[in-house]
C-alpha cells in the first residue's frame, strides 16, 4: 500500500479525469447544456472551466488557478439537473451529458447565504483593511448587493494578529477558511507551515502547535499572501517608518529598486500585466522624496562577477587540483526564501550555497561604505530602503549577520505593493511620470542584471559572462542575440549542458586567481534552473540520491514560482498568465538595452578599479559582499 | 462490560444463520450470480443514505484495478444509534461473512473495519473472532481451497462523528483529517489509496450474509416495494423497553411506540440528530424509504420534554462535529445554534427565525457532504412543528422580546 | 524532556512505523498507540512521527487536533468521558455531572491536581438504551446513578 504520491489529501485534490489527447476522437468530448445553451467540451472539463470558456461568470473564492481543487467555500455552486444538491462547479468534472443552470434562484440564494455567513465571522471593516479595494470577499459582497450583516457580525476579534515574522503578518480574524494558503504552503511550495487545525466551528488555519510564524520553518516566500483572497495574510509593512525617514531632514534616504517590481507595479495602477515602468518609477521615487534612486541590477551585475568567480574557483579546485572536498554543484543564493528553505530542509548542503550575498544585501553594504565615502555622508544618517518583489527580503535584511558595513546594511525592505501604496499616497499616477535615469555613482545597469527577475535569469546572466571569460568569444556567437533561450520559460526544472571545446585568455579581472583555462578544455558544464521550492525539493532529493543533478556544476534556485517576478511582494492577483507577461516585459527591456552583460557594465569595471581593489572574491569583497549561512534544520524547539 | 448474548428474534437479520454459511455458498457461485441476487433483493444501504447496494457493488466490480477494498463502516456515531454495537458484539459472523462475500464479489482481497474509537472495548472480541475465522480457513489465503484470498483488519477511529461519511472515513484511513472529498469521483472508482472501494454499513453487510444464503426473492418478501427486507431500530428515550428491534420496513411510528411501551409521547426523532422530528399528528407515518427514511435511530420524547433544549443539544453536537471545511456547515450550524439560544433567551424575531430556516435550506443543498446537508433537518422540523414552545420562551412579534 | 526520554520515544515511534508501515495511512494507528502509551502526543513525538512518515509536523498536529481522542497536552492518568447526547441527557446526565464535579473538585474539561482524573464530555457513546453512560479510559459504564459514578471514579488509581 506504499504510495508516496498521496501528499495532499484527496479531499483537496482535483479529480483528474484523464483529458483525451485528441479531443476530436470519438468519446473525447461530451455535450452539455449550460443555461439552455448546448456546448461541447473535452471529457473531464470541470463545470467551472466549461462556463469560463463560454463567458459564463461563476463566482469563486477557494478556487485558484495555481492550486489544486478544494471545493470548500461553496460559492461556485450550480444546479445540475437530476441531482438533489447543488454542485461545486470547480470540483465537478463533466463525464456525461448533463444540464447545468448557473443562476437559478436557489443558486443565487445559496451564494448570498454563504457570503453572509462569511461576513458574519469576518472581523473589522473594509476601510481599515490592507486589502480594501483588492479583496475578493469585498468584491463578492458588492456583486451580490450585500447591504447588511444578515447573520450578525463579530464584535470582538477572535484571534490575535501574529506579527512575529519579519515578513508575513497573519490576521486570522479576516480568514474565510478557503485554505488557499494551506494548499500554497503544503502543495505548491511544499514548505508545510500552515494547515487547518481544530474541528467544527473551531477550525482555523494555524502553524505547528500554534506557534508564532516567526518561530516555525516558514521561509517567508509570501506565496500565501499572493493567494489570500482577503486581508488575512499580508506583508510586514514598514512604509510608515520609511515616510518618517523621508520627512526627517537629517536623514539621507536612498532606495534601490529590483527588476521585478518595475515590471509589475503598473498593475497596481490599473495597467495590464506586462508594462515596465522603470524610468517612470525613478521619477516618482524622487518626487516622493527619496534622496537617491539606485538600480539593484548594478549589484546583480556585481553578483554575477562575484558568484561567477566563486564558481570558477570551485571548479578550478575540483577539476584542476582534484580537490574532492569542494562543494558542488554551487547553488545560487540571491533568493532569501530559497536560502532559508535550504537552511531548514537540507542544512547539510549549506556549503553548496554561493557565499555571495544577494544583490539587495550587496547594495546595502556598498551604500553605507562606498557610497557614503564617495558622497561624504555619514553612514549613520543614511536610511537604506530596497523595493523588492519579495517578502523574504524583509527577513533577509534583518538577518543579524547582514551588518558588514558596520550598520544595518539595508534598513527596510518594501514590497511592490507597499511602494505602490506610497506612490498613490503621494498623489502620483505612476504611468504618467516622465522618465529619468538612475543616480550615480551606480547609474544604469546591464540587461543581465535586469533578467534576474525571471526564473533562469541569473543563469542566463552568468552564461553571458562566463562564456566570454572562458572562451574569449562573444555570447552572441553561441546564442543568437545573446538570448539564452534554453534557460527561459516556466518549466519547473530546466537542465542544460555547455561543452567547452576551446578556451581563451583569462581576463585581467581574475588573472590573479587562476593561471589559465586549460583545465576547462573538454569539460561539459552542466547547469540547472529551478523555481518554486516544490521543484527545489525534487532536485535536492535527486542530488542526495546521486542522480542527474548531483553532476551539475551550477544550479539556480528561486523560491517563488516564475522567479522573482512571481514573488510574495508582487501585485495581487497572480497566475501563470500574469507571470508570463511580466517575464515578457523584463526580456523586452533587456533586449532594448545597449549593455546586456554584467562584465561590460562600466560602473562594475570602475568599482573594482576604485574600491574593491583586490578584485572579485578578494579581501574587501569578502568582507562586504559575501556572507555565511546557518544550519537551521527542521526541528522546532 | 459483559457481552450477553440475549436471544433476539427477527425475521431477517436476527433469523437463523450458521457462521461461515454465506461464504461457503458465495464461493460456489459466480460473481455475477451474487450480484444478481443482490439486485433482486433491492437491498439499500442501512447507514441512512439508502443507496442500492447492488449498484455500488456492480460499479466496484466493474472497475479495473490491481487492488480493491471492502470497508465496513462501523463508525456508528449518529446520536441514538447503537444497532451496530449489538451486531458487532453479538453477530460478528454476519458482519465478517458479509465482508468476505463483498470481497469475493467485487474482486477485493482486503477488508477494513473502521471501528469508532468509542468502541475500542470491542476490539479484542472482534480480533479473536477474526483469528478464529482464519483458523477455519474462512479468512486468509486460499479460503476454503477456492483460491480466493481475503483478509480483514481493524482500524480505529479517534472520536470524530464525520468519519461516518464514507469519503471522510477514507480520508481518515489515509491518515488525514476526516474531511469529506469532492464527489465525483465516488469511492467505487477512486476510494482508499485511490483504489476502487466499497464502504458498507455493518447492518448492510449482515443483510448480505442472509441474502446470499436465502436468496434475493426471500429478502424481498419482507418490507415494502421500495424498502425491502427489515430494519434494525435503535430505540431510546422515553419508553419502557429501549433497545434494538428488528421490524419490517413500513412499520408506523404508532406501532413502534406501542411495541416499546412509550406513552404520552410528544415527539419522535427519527434518524438521530441529523434526522427529522415528528410530532403527534405524524405518528401514523411509516418508517420506509418511501415515507420516513432512517438509519435506524429512534429517540422518543414525552410531553414533559422541552423541544428547544433538545434542539440545542443537537445543534451543539453539529457545531462541534462538523469537519469545518465548508462554509455552510462550519458557520451555518453555529448560526442555527445561536438562533436556538436566542429562542431560549426570548430575543429572536420571527423574521430572523425565518432567515435561519432559509439558511437551513441553503445548508441542505450547498454543503459539501451529508453532515452539513442533514444537520439543519432538526432545526427546520422542530422550529416548524413546535412553534408553541418557541412562544413559551417569550418570543413573538418582530420587535424582539 | 530528557535526552534519554527523547531517544526512547524516537525508538518507540520507529518501532510503530515498522509495524504499521511508513506511509501516511499509518499516521492514525501510530498516533493512537502513542496516545495510549503516553496519554498525550508531545511536540517531540509529533516531529519524530512527521520525520519518519516524511510529512510536515504541522500536518501531524492538524490531524491530532481534528480527533477528540488525541491530544497534545498531558492529561490525567484516567480519562473519563461522560456522554452528553440527548438520551443520556434526558436520563440524568446533569445530576451525574454535579455529583462528579463536587466529588473531584474540578469541572468538566479539567484534570485533578494529582493528575489522577481528567473529566470530559463525549458525544454519543452508542449506549442510548442504557444511559447515562460514560467511558473510563476504554471501558464503558452504563445506567449510571450519581452514586455509582462517584464510586467508579473513586476506585481509579
Amino acid at each position: 500500500m506504499e504510495n508516496k504520491d498521496f501528499r495532499a489529501p484527496l479531499s483537496q485534490k482535483a479529480h483528474t479525469v484523464e483529458k483525451p489527447a485528441e479531443p476530436n476522437q470519438i468519446g473525447g468530448t461530451v455535450s452539455v447544456e449550460i443555461n439552455e445553451k448546448k456546448i461541447s467540451v473535452p471529457l473531464g472539463t470541470t463545470i467551472l472551466e466549461a462556463c469560463r470558456q463560454n463567458q459564463i461568470h461563476i463566482p469563486t473564492l477557494c478556487y485558484h488557478d495555481d492550486l489544486c481543487i478544494a471545493g470548500v467555500c461553496r460559492i461556485c455552486v450550480v444546479e445540475v439537473e437530476g441531482m438533489r444538491t447543488l454542485q461545486a462547479s470547480c470540483a465537478f468534472p463533466i463525464t456525461a451529458p448533463i444540464k447545468i443552470k448557473t443562476s437559478t434562484s436557489l443558486v443565487r440564494k445559496a451564494r448570498r447565504d454563504i457570503i453572509d455567513l462569511m461576513l458574519s465571522e469576518h472581523y473589522g471593516e473594509c476601510y481599515s483593511c490592507v486589502k480594501n479595494g483588492n479583496c475578493e470577499l469585498q468584491n463578492l459582497a458588492k456583486e451580490y448587493g450585500v447591504d447588511s450583516y444578515k447573520f450578525g457580525h463579530v464584535k470582538e476579534p477572535l484571534f490575535e494578529i501574529d506579527e512575529s515574522s519579519y515578513s508575513v503578518v497573519r490576521d486570522m480574524t479576516k480568514c474565510i477558511m478557503c485554505k488557499r494558503c494551506v494548499r500554497t504552503c503544503i502543495d505548491l511550495q511544499e514548505v508545510g507551515v500552515l494547515e487547518a487545525v481544530g474541528r467544527g466551528h473551531e477550525t482555523h488555519i494555524s502553524t505547528f502547535m500554534d506557534k508564532p510564524l516567526g518561530e516555525v520553518i516558514c521561509i517567508n516566500c509570501g506565496q500565501c499572501i499572493n493567494r489570500c483572497p482577503t486581508g488575512a495574510l499580508h506583508a510586514q509593512d514598514p512604509s510608515d517608518v520609511v515616510w518618517s525617514a523621508i520627512d526627517d531632514p537629517n536623514k539621507h534616504v536612498v532606495i534601490q529598486t529590483a527588476p521585478s517590481p518595475r515590471a509589475a507595479i503598473g498593475e497596481e495602477f490599473g495597467l495590464e500585466a506586462g508594462h515596465s515602468l522603470t524610468q517612470e518609477l525613478n521619477t516618482a521615487l524622487k518626487r516622493i522624496g527619496f534622496d537617491a534612486v539606485f538600480d539593484t541590477n548594478f549589484t546583480a551585475d556585481l553578483t554575477i562577477i562575484e558568484e561567477g568567480t566563486e564558481l570558477i574557483l570551485r571548479l578550478y579546485k575540483a577539476l584542476a587540483e582534484n580537490d574532492k572536498s569542494v562543494a558542488l554543484p554551487q547553488f545560487t543564493s540571491c533568493s532569501p526564501g530559497w536560502v532559508k528553505y535550504l537552511e531548514h530542509f537540507f542544512p547539510e548542503y549549506i556549503n553548496n550555497l554561493s557565499s555571495a550575498k544577494s544583490p539587495q544585501q550587496m547594495f546595502g553594504a556598498l551604500i553605507k561604505t562606498f557610497y557614503a565615502e564617495k558622497s561624504g555622508i555619514n553612514p549613520e544618517d543614511i536610511v537604506s530602503v530596497a523595493v523588492m518583489p519579495c517578502s523574504a527580503k524583509k527577513f533577509e535584511c534583518n538577518r543579524p549577520e547582514m551588518q558588514d558595513s558596520g550598520y544595518k546594511d539595508v534598513d527596510f525592505g518594501l514590497t511592490t505593493r507597499e511602494l505602490a501604496k506610497m506612490i498613490r499616497e503621494a498623489g502620483i499616477y505612476l504611468p504618467e511620470m516622465p522618465k529619468t535615469h538612475f543616480d550615480s555613482p551606480f547609474g544604469d545597469a546591464s540587461g543581465a542584471g535586469l533578467i534576474f527577475g525571471a526564473t533562469g535569469g541569473v543563469m542566463e546572466a552568468a552564461i553571458r559572462t562566463i562564456i566570454e571569460f572562458v572562451t574569449g568569444d562573444k555570447t552572441e556567437d553561441v546564442f543568437e542575440n545573446a538570448n539564452v533561450i534554453p534557460v527561459r520559460g516556466f518549466d519547473g526544472i530546466k537542465y542544460l549542458e555547455i561543452p567547452i571545446t576551446e578556451v581563451g585568455e583569462v581576463p585581467d579581472l581574475i588573472k590573479h586567481l587562476i593561471p589559465d583555462w586549460n583545465w576547462l578544455k573538454g569539460v561539459t558544464i552542466k547547469a540547472a534552473v529551478v523555481h518554486g521550492t516544490a521543484n527545489a525539493k525534487k532536485v535536492m532529493e535527486d542530488i542526495i540520491a546521486g542522480g542527474k543533478f548531483s553532476g551539475c556544476h551550477f544550479i539556480e534556485f528561486m523560491a517563488c514560482p516564475g522567479g522573482c517576478l512571481g514573488g510574495g511582494g508582487q501585485p495581487i492577483p497572480t497566475n501563470e498568465e500574469i507571470r508570463k507577461k511580466r517575464a515578457q516585459a523584463i526580456y523586452a527591456e533587456d533586449e532594448s538595452l545597449e549593455i546586456r552583460k554584467s562584465h561590460e557594465n562600466p560602473n562594475i569595471v570602475r568599482i573594482y578599479k576604485e574600491y574593491l581593489k583586490d578584485g572579485p572574491c578578494g579581501h574587501k569583497s569578502h568582507k562586504l559582499l559575501h556572507t555565511q549561512y546557518i544550519k537551521r534544520g527542521k526541528y522546532i524547539a | 462490560m459483559t457481552i450477553t448474548k440475549t436471544k433476539r428474534t427477527g425475521s431477517v437479520i436476527f433469523s437463523e444463520y450458521k457462521s461461515g454459511e454465506s461464504i461457503k455458498k458465495a464461493l460456489s457461485l459466480k460473481r455475477d450470480d451474487i450480484l444478481f441476487e443482490m439486485r433482486t433483493s433491492k437491498l439499500k444501504g442501512r447507514g441512512g443514505a439508502g443507496f442500492p447496494t447492488a449498484t455500488k457493488w456492480m460499479l466496484a466490480a466493474a472497475s479495473i484495478s490491481k487492488e480493491k477494498f471492502v470497508i465496513c463502516n462501523a463508525d456508528e456515531g449518529e446520536p441514538g444509534t447503537f444497532k451496530d454495537r449489538v451486531l458487532l458484539l453479538e453477530y460478528p459472523e454476519l458482519v465478517m461473512d458479509g465482508m468476505v462475500v463483498a470481497g469475493y464479489t467485487i474482486g477485493a482481497e482486503k477488508g477494513i473495519i473502521y471501528l469508532r474509537g468509542e468502541y475500542e472495548y470491542m476490539i479484542q472480541s472482534l480480533e479473536d473472532y477474526l483469528e478464529n475465522m482464519r483458523r477455519e480457513n474462512l479468512l486468509g489465503n486460499n479460503i476454503l481451497q477456492t483460491g480466493f484470498n481475503f483478509d480483514v483488519s481493524i482500524r480505529m477511529g479517534s472520536g470524530a462523528y464525520v468519519c461516518g461519511e464514507e469519503t471522510a472515513l477514507i480520508e481518515s484511513l489515509e491518515g488525514q483529517r476526516g474531511e469529506a472529498r469532492n464527489k465525483p469521483p465516488y469511492p467505487v472508482n477512486t476510494g482508499f489509496l485511490g483504489r476502487p472501494t466499497i464502504v458498507n454499513n455493518v447492518e448492510t453487510l449482515c443483510a448480505v450474509s442472509h441474502i446470499v444464503v436465502k436468496g434475493g426473492e426471500w429478502f424481498k418478501t419482507y418490507g415494502t416495494d421500495k424498502s425491502t427486507g427489515s430494519k434494525l431500530f435503535s430505540i431510546s428515550g422515553d419508553c419502557k423497553y429501549p433497545g434494538v428491534y428488528e421490524l419490517p420496513w413500513g412499520t408506523s411510528i404508532n406501532e413502534l411506540l406501542d411495541k416499546v411501551g412509550a406513552s404520552h409521547t410528544k415527539a419522535v426523532q427519527v434518524g438521530g440528530a441529523s434526522g427529522i422530528c415528528l410530532s403527534k399528528n405524524e405518528f401514523d407515518r411509516k418508517l420506509s424509504f418511501e415515507d420516513v427514511p432512517t438509519g435506524g435511530s429512534i429517540m422518543i420524547f414525552n410531553e414533559t420534554r422541552d423541544m428547544i433544549k433538545i434542539l440545542k443539544n443537537y445543534m451543539e453536537f453539529f457545531v462541534e462535529e462538523s469537519c469545518g471545511q465548508c462554509t455552510p456547515c462550519r458557520i451555518g450550524n453555529k448560526k442555527l445554534l445561536e438562533g436556538v439560544k436566542m429562542i431560549e433567551e426570548g430575543t429572536i424575531t420571527y423574521s430572523y427565525l425565518k432567515s435561519l430556516r432559509e439558511l437551513g435550506h441553503t445548508m441542505q443543498v450547498a454543503s459539501k457532504c451529508g453532515l452539513g446537508q442533514s444537520s439543519p433537518n432538526s432545526f427546520i422540523s422542530i422550529t416548524e412543528k413546535f412553534k408553541d414552545e418557541i412562544f413559551r420562551y417569550g418570543n413573538g412579534g418582530n420587535n424582539g422580546k | 524532556m530528557l535526552l534519554a526520554e527523547k531517544n526512547s520515544l524516537t525508538e518507540e515511534i520507529e518501532r510503530l512505523v515498522e509495524k504499521y508501515g511508513s506511509n501516511r495511512s499509518s499516521l492514525l494507528p501510530v498516533l493512537q498507540d502513542i496516545q495510549r502509551n503516553h496519554r498525550y502526543i508531545s511536540e517531540h513525538a509529533q516531529q519524530e512521527i512527521a520525520r519518519v512518515l516524511d510529512i510536515h509536523p504541522v500536518e501531524v498536529y492538524s490531524v491530532i487536533s481534528f480527533y477528540s481522542f488525541l491530544n497534545t497536552k498531558p492529561k490525567g492518568r484516567n480519562i473519563v468521558r461522560l456522554c452528553r447526547t440527548i438520551t443520556c441527557d434526558l436520563a440524568g446526565k446533569d445530576s451525574i455531572v454535579k455529583a462528579v464535579e463536587r466529588e473531584l473538585g474540578i469541572k468538566f474539561g479539567e484534570t485533578t491536581k494529582d493528575k489522577r482524573i481528567t473529566l470530559e464530555f463525549a458525544n454519543c457513546l452508542g449506549m442510548c438504551d442504557q444511559g447515562p453512560a460514560m467511558l473510563v479510559n476504554y471501558k464503558v459504564y452504563t445506567k449510571l446513578t450519581p452514586e455509582k459514578a462517584v464510586e467508579i471514579l473513586n476506585e481509579l488509581k
